[in-house]
């Protein structure tokens, strides 16, 4: 049995599809990444999984749960920060752990806990004085108290400055480290490229790409490539005297571009170039990096989608 | 399935974090005290107003006069009494018990035959020596049985009057303030509290959370509940103990008070639970909870006496939860009438329940 099995899951809200018929399984101890903009349908999923909210059709087993269904029962077994995690104003982190663990009816050393997620300063602070970056760290704290085999993690750093992203990071690989199973989502590429085995990209409610980075660069990047700087007709003359190789010319950066299908046909491209006699400038092999593959993939660029939420969508919807 | 343990837990965390926040005491404790110190103190002195005493005249009459009548036309046309008639045909003890009246005047059959002959006859004054309007009765009587003996017999007495002590408390402005704020710290502190609470945390995905514990909603509202009640006894004591000591006021305490001070908190807990979780935002939820509570406040007799209101205002008063709350401890602390409580209580009982199970219902811990 996977930890996380999900096939055909469908949610919608109203008229939009939040989530259109996904699926998905997480091997044991891996760090799996959900990838896309906003409103692309990521925390629905993340809920649907943590048994927060009902699924309209499709199958999903968490740990063996149907979460909608045994969700008290799964709830034990799981660790979950919310998005933008709160919790009681005057509450310190460590009384937070000693409720919890109350709650949960489990023996544990908040002091530990403390130390696991950088926090241990803060002990007993009331969390309304905290930072952004320390609310994060008290939530991923109250997630670990029942020692979940399964932590769902819902953009864990968004809104944090780079140092606070950096320290939840770093209490993430620990965690990755100890073998937990992790879900996360994120709008942010290097955090997912960071932290994640594999990764799946949502977008409009459909994955439209999954596996490991390299694998999603390798299937929908343009592949590897070769830049030469020089002229249109330094561009012209490769493509006539090589055999079925694919050439563009950048008027703008004055960039040649040779699209190599194997390592070797840059050799051939480079001796046509010199053979042309013209001048051509410094040269670089490149490759689409997981922003390009994104960009491509995702309809729209990431700044251009509104910040919404499920519910927001659908009262605009409901308003036009 | 409810868990003892959790509700301790959940009671635990919450009651540090309110005794953390200063606000929130200010108004459970402190405030119901400060409005009891201010109203108190503007009405302590009061004794200007006509005091309403029921009379019963039994006066048949001799030669054509009847001297009763013409007596009491006269205590009506002072300025300190106005004479409220009882029919002849009643028990008059037994009815000033049921009015819950501190003062009466009863006159026999034979007073104006005894009068008229020069015989000494005497008028019943029924008072309670602790209330301030029984020494303004008996006065005012002996007065005017003064008057009336020396217009008749140059001051011989024929007039007397025997006293008679009823088994009433006196109600005073404060006896009855008292009872009035404690109803009135038992409405707002938890009803605005889980207004406000429920609505944020719905806002802030706070019950979300909580649902991923094994924390059930039942628990959480059971532990805020709880909180109340305890908070409401502080406050009961705390604001008796204020009344008795500064301005000696009269108070029965009793153990039929503890259902008021039970079922109080559990009702507007519920009330302001339910006004957070069917509104849409805490804005919404903080202007719903005002329109509930603010004119409950002032309509369910908890500031002035339900009697100096208009006949319709009193109509209305009887729809208000709180105002079987408020009626409810004026009835054992201050009239110590255990009937008519046990009335409010069932009344409230009802009222309660009906709450509790609407606000169980629609509370929703997961999705929104």
């Amino acid at each position: 049995m996977l930890p996380i099995e999900v096939s055909g899951l469908k949610k919608a809200y109203g008229n939009l599809k939040a989530v259109d018929g996904i699926s998905f399984t997480v091997k044991e101890g891996e760090v799996f990444g959900l990838l896309g903009p906003n409103g692309a349908g990521k925390t629905t999923t993340i809920e649907i999984m943590e048994g927060l909210r009902e699924r309209d059709d499709g199958d999903v087993k968490i740990l063996g749960f149907d979460p909608w269904k045994n969700g008290y029962e799964l709830h034990k077994k799981i660790g979950v920060i919310p998005q933008n995690f709160t919790f009681f104003e005057k509450t310190t982190p460590k009384e937070a752990i000693n409720y919890y663990a109350d709650l949960f009816h489990v023996k544990v050393d908040a002091d530990a806990i403390l130390q696991d997620v950088l926090l241990e300063d803060m002990a007993k602070h009331p969390f309304e004085s905290l930072s952004g970056g320390q609310k994060q760290k008290t939530g991923l704290a109250l997630s670990l108290v029942n020692q979940p085999e399964l932590l769902f993690l819902d953009e864990p750093t968004t809104g944090l400055d780079p140092n606070a992203r950096r320290a939840i990071w770093e209490v993430i690989r620990g965690l990755k480290a100890k073998g937990k199973t992790i879900i996360l989502t994120t709008h942010y590429l290097d955090e997912a490229q960071q932290l994640s085995d594999r990764v799946a990209i949502m977008d409009h409610g459909h994955i439209v790409a999954t596996g490991t980075t390299q694998e999603i660069i390798q299937q929908h990047g343009s592949g590897e490539r070769l830049e030469i700087q020089g002229s249109q007709q330094l561009a012209n003359y490769i493509k006539a005297n090589t055999e079925e190789m694919q050439v563009e010319y950048d008027q703008a950066k004055g960039i040649v571009t040779v699209l190599l299908k194997k390592k070797i046909d840059a050799l051939a491209a480079l001796a046509a170039a010199e053979q042309s006699g013209m001048e051509w400038g410094n040269i670089q092999t490149r490759q689409d990096s997981l922003d390009d593959v994104f960009i491509k993939l995702v309809q729209e660029p990431l700044e251009e989608q509104q910040e919404t939420t499920p519910k927001d969508q659908t009262n605009k919807k409901q308003r036009r | 399935m409810v868990s003892a343990r959790r509700i301790y837990a959940d009671f635990r965390v919450f009651s540090i974090g309110y005794l953390r926040n200063k606000f929130g005491l200010f108004f459970g404790l402190i405030f119901p005290v400060v409005l009891i110190l201010i109203f108190g103190a503007i009405f302590a002195g009061g004794g200007a107003e006509t005091v309403d005493v029921y009379v019963q005249n039994q006066d048949n009459g001799a030669f054509g006069q009847n001297i009763g009548d013409s007596f009491l036309s006269a205590l009506n046309q002072s300025s300190t009494i106005r004479v409220i008639t009882v029919d002849t045909t009643e028990n008059f003890a037994d009815f000033l018990a049921a009015k819950s009246a501190s003062d009466g005047i009863f006159i026999p059959s034979d007073f104006s035959a005894h009068y008229i002959e020069g015989n000494q006859v005497n008028i019943t004054v029924y008072g309670n020596p602790a209330s301030s309007t029984s020494g303004i009765v008996s006065g005012t009587v002996n007065g005017y049985a003064s008057y009336f003996n020396l217009q008749r017999f140059n001051g011989t007495t024929v007039i007397g009057l025997t006293t008679t002590t009823i088994n009433t408390q006196q109600t005073n402005y404060v006896d009855f303030l008292i009872p009035g704020l404690i109803g009135f710290s038992i409405l707002t502190s938890p009803m605005f509290s889980l207004v406000n609470i429920s609505s944020d945390y719905k806002k802030n995905k706070l019950f979300k959370q909580l649902s991923l514990t094994p924390l059930t909603k039942m628990e959480w509202l059971i532990s805020k509940v709880l909180f109340y009640i305890l908070l409401s006894a502080a406050g009961f004591l705390l604001m008796s103990g204020v009344g008795i000591l500064i301005f000696n006021a009269h108070i029965t305490f009793s153990l039929w008070l503890i259902p008021f001070l039970v079922l109080g908190p559990i009702l507007f807990a519920s009330l302001g639970m339910l006004v957070g979780t069917v509104t849409k935002n805490p804005e919404t939820a903080g202007v719903i909870g005002n329109i509930i509570t603010f004119p409950m406040m002032f309509l369910a007799g908890t500031f002035f006496p339900l009697s100096i209101m208009p006949s319709y205002l009193q109509t209305i008063a009887h729809v208000l939860p709180l105002f079987y709350v408020t009626e409810g401890l004026n009835n054992v602390m201050v009239y110590n009438n255990i009937p008519a409580a046990m009335f409010d209580i069932a009344v409230l009982g009802i009222i309660t329940l009906i709450i509790f199970v609407l606000a169980v219902k629609l509370f929703k811990w997961r999705e929104d």
